[in-house]
This record gives structure tokens, C-alpha cells and sequence, in this order.
């Protein structure tokens, strides 16, 4: 690897992580929250990023700017990724994190954050030794879908893809806000770094107020 | 502690720049951004100090240990989200050495368990996936990639499902 490819790497991966951070993604009670469906940041920062990325990646493919027709996307094997999801998604939930967050966890101090990463090593050992059995291997391989992506799979559009993205988003983002208001709130930056619920902040008159406002104005812009 | 404590950045402007950094690592990498594959090569470098033939002849990492330029592209970014969340953290006074037990209804040694625990369930199934929330949920989405929206979609409701379990925890 030469030390052009090693830069892109480390540079590109500490904005992911210092974004990360900032989010507050490098909590796991903020991020379990948005199972417990009392803080939505996760699924509004996910979505968010998914489509202002999806769009930039259609307009540069519109004239192959940056080789961007060749941008890779994997192929699907359905009951992998079914399963692979459910685990991570069962994993996040006991666990607090998942890869990438963990590795967030672990930078802003967290040593639970480095457990999961052992964890993770040993999950992968696990893996490798069962890897050869039929199951795996029929799990791994079977059921590929015909497209790699969802407008080559249903002939339709990329924008229209998009569009339905926006909807459902818009959809999660004031569903989300109903259920952050009924719920003891969201997790501020004092919330997560001292260990608190957000409704002990809220009997401090701190930091929630402010954080509900500032999502209010960003929901409205 | 009396150090100030900055405010998160609200989710939409999180999710602007983390669009921007992704669409940054297609047009300068090619491919997305990932993090369990990392910890695939981690395993296997460490298996192979530990019981180097076990590892080589392993059917899985046996392939893994003769070196594949992108497991190493994804170990130096996982490297730099490391550090850049230390710099955030450190730079906005949230950097706390500690072990997150959530509001404290769980002691050090049950947090750690479910930590490895979930850690152990997470490892595995990103090999099933071949990815995790950063490579399948969030990289492959943005392609618009089929895999990308099953993956979140049993992410998601497998995650509210055990969550339900968990309320204890947090």
C-alpha cells in the first residue's frame, strides 16, 4: 500500500470518526435510545447521510465524474445480510455499539467500547471455525439477488429511489420528534459524558431545552 | 469536573458532513467506508501469533492472512476514526475515561459481560454480511444497494425487538 492510499485512509476515517463523536455516537445510551425510540439521532444522522450521499454519488454519475459508474456496491446474498443484520442489530442492542461505534466508544474513553472490539475478534475466531459447515456455507451463498442495486432490481429510477428515501425519512423524522417529546427526551453532550438520563438534565433546567430547540429549528430550516 | 462540556452537533448537521465524508471516501477510495472488516484482519494477525497453522489452514482466514490490500486500507481507517473521535472528544471536553453503565443500574462486571457479549454477536454477523452498519447500512445504501436496505431494515427491527430486553441496562 503506498502512502497516498495510506492517507486517504487515515484522513477519511478520522473525519468519520470526529463526525461520529460529534454526534454523540460514541454513547451507547444515546445510541441504544434509538431503540428505546426516546432519541432519534441515529436514524436522522444515518438518513441524513445516506441521502445527501446517495444524491452527490447520482450527480457525479451523471457524467462519470471521478470514475463514479465504477464506485463499488456489493452483491446481495439475502439470508447473509438478513442475518448478519439481525445479529449486529442484537448486538448493538445488548452490547451498546456497533463496529464502527465501538471504535468511537473506545476514542472518547469509553473501555466498554474496547470489550466490544475483544468481543468482535473473538465473534470473527467463531466464525472461522464454522465457516466450512454446510449451513454457513449455503447461508453465505444462497438466494443472490438478481441486481445489485434497488432501480436496477425494480427498473425503475434512481431519483425515484430517492425520492421515496426523502418521504421515508421525513416520515421517521416527525415521528421521531412526537416520540422525543412524549419521552423523557434526548441525550445531550452533559447527558452522555456525566452519565445521565436526560430527564435529570431536564430537572436541572440544562442543556435539554436548548437541544430540542436547536433540533426544532434544524426540522423547520 | 469543571472543564466545559461543548454541545453535540444537531443531527442534521451531523448527517450533512458524515454524507459529505462518505461521498469523500467513494471519490477519492472508490468504495465506501467500513469498520468490521478491520477487526476480520485483526483477527486474523492475532490468530496468527497465537496458532499460526490453525490460522492458515482455516478456510476463512486462511485467504485473509496472505494479505488483501483493501483489509488494510479498512485497519488505517478504522486507525483514523479512532483518532479523529479522540480529537473530538478531547477538543469538546467530553473525553472520559471510564466504563459507560449507562444512568448506573448495572455494575462494571455485567456492563463488561454485555459489552462482549454483543461485541461476540456483532463479529459474527458481520462476517455473515460481509459488513456491518458502516459498510452494508450506511455505504451500500448511499449506492442505493439492495443489501444495504435489508440490512437496515432487520438491523432495525431486530435492535427494537431485544431492546425491548435491555431497558434494565440503560
Amino acid at each position: 500500500m503506498d502512502y497516498g492510499t495510506a492517507g486517504t485512509a487515515l484522513a477519511t476515517g478520522l473525519l468519520f470518526g470526529f463526525v461520529l463523536e460529534q454526534a454523540g455516537f460514541g454513547s451507547p445510551c444515546k445510541l441504544t435510545a434509538q431503540f428505546r425510540l426516546t432519541d432519534w439521532s441515529v436514524f436522522k444522522v444515518m438518513f441524513t447521510a445516506i441521502i445527501v450521499a446517495a444524491i452527490g454519488i447520482l450527480l457525479l454519475q451523471v457524467d462519470n465524474t471521478f470514475g463514479s459508474q465504477g464506485f463499488y456496491v456489493a452483491e446481495m446474498f439475502l439470508w447473509g445480510t438478513v442475518l448478519g443484520g439481525v445479529l449486529i442489530g442484537a448486538g448493538f442492542a445488548i452490547g451498546g455499539y456497533c463496529p464502527g461505534t465501538s471504535v468511537v466508544g473506545l476514542g472518547s474513553g469509553r473501555i466498554d467500547g474496547l470489550v466490544f472490539m475483544l468481543g468482535m475478534v473473538i465473534g470473527i475466531w467463531a466464525f472461522a471455525g464454522v465457516y466450512d459447515s454446510s449451513l454457513i456455507q449455503s447461508v453465505l451463498t444462497s438466494a443472490q439477488a438478481p441486481a445489485r442495486t434497488v432501480p436496477e432490481l425494480l427498473g425503475v429510477s434512481p431519483w425515484l429511489v430517492v425520492v421515496a428515501m426523502i418521504l421515508l425519512a421525513i416520515g421517521g423524522f416527525f415521528a421521531g420528534r412526537a416520540l422525543e417529546r412524549r419521552s423523557h427526551g434526548v441525550y445531550s453532550a452533559e447527558d452522555i459524558t456525566e452519565g445521565r438520563d436526560p430527564g435529570e438534565s431536564d430537572e436541572l433546567g440544562r442543556d435539554l431545552g436548548r437541544e430540542a430547540s436547536a433540533s426544532r429549528q434544524n426540522e423547520t430550516t | 469536573m469543571s472543564c466545559q462540556v461543548r454541545p453535540l452537533w444537531p443531527p442534521f448537521v451531523a448527517g450533512i458532513v458524515l454524507g459529505l465524508v462518505l461521498l469523500l471516501t467513494f471519490v477519492l477510495v472508490g468504495n465506501g467506508m467500513g469498520a468490521s472488516g478491520a477487526f476480520a484482519r485483526v483477527a486474523t494477525e492475532v490468530g496468527l501469533q497465537a496458532a499460526p497453522d490453525a490460522i492458515r489452514e482455516n478456510a476463512y482466514l486462511g485467504g485473509m492472512a496472505q494479505g488483501n490490500p483493501l483489509a488494510a486500507w479498512v485497519v488505517l481507517a478504522v486507525v483514523g476514526t479512532l483518532i479523529g473521535a479522540i480529537l473530538a472528544s478531547v477538543a469538546s471536553g467530553r473525553f472520559r475515561v471510564k466504563v459507560d453503565r449507562g444512568s448506573g443500574r448495572i455494575g462494571v462486571g455485567t456492563r463488561l459481560a454485555l459489552a462482549l457479549g454483543g461485541g461476540l454477536l456483532a463479529g459474527f454477523g458481520s462476517r455473515l454480511a460481509a459488513g456491518c452498519t458502516s459498510g452494508v447500512g450506511l455505504s451500500n445504501t448511499a449506492m442505493l444497494g439492495v443489501a444495504g436496505f435489508v440490512f437496515l431494515v432487520a438491523f432495525f427491527a431486530v435492535g427494537l425487538l431485544v431492546s425491548l430486553f435491555m431497558r434494565r441496562v440503560w
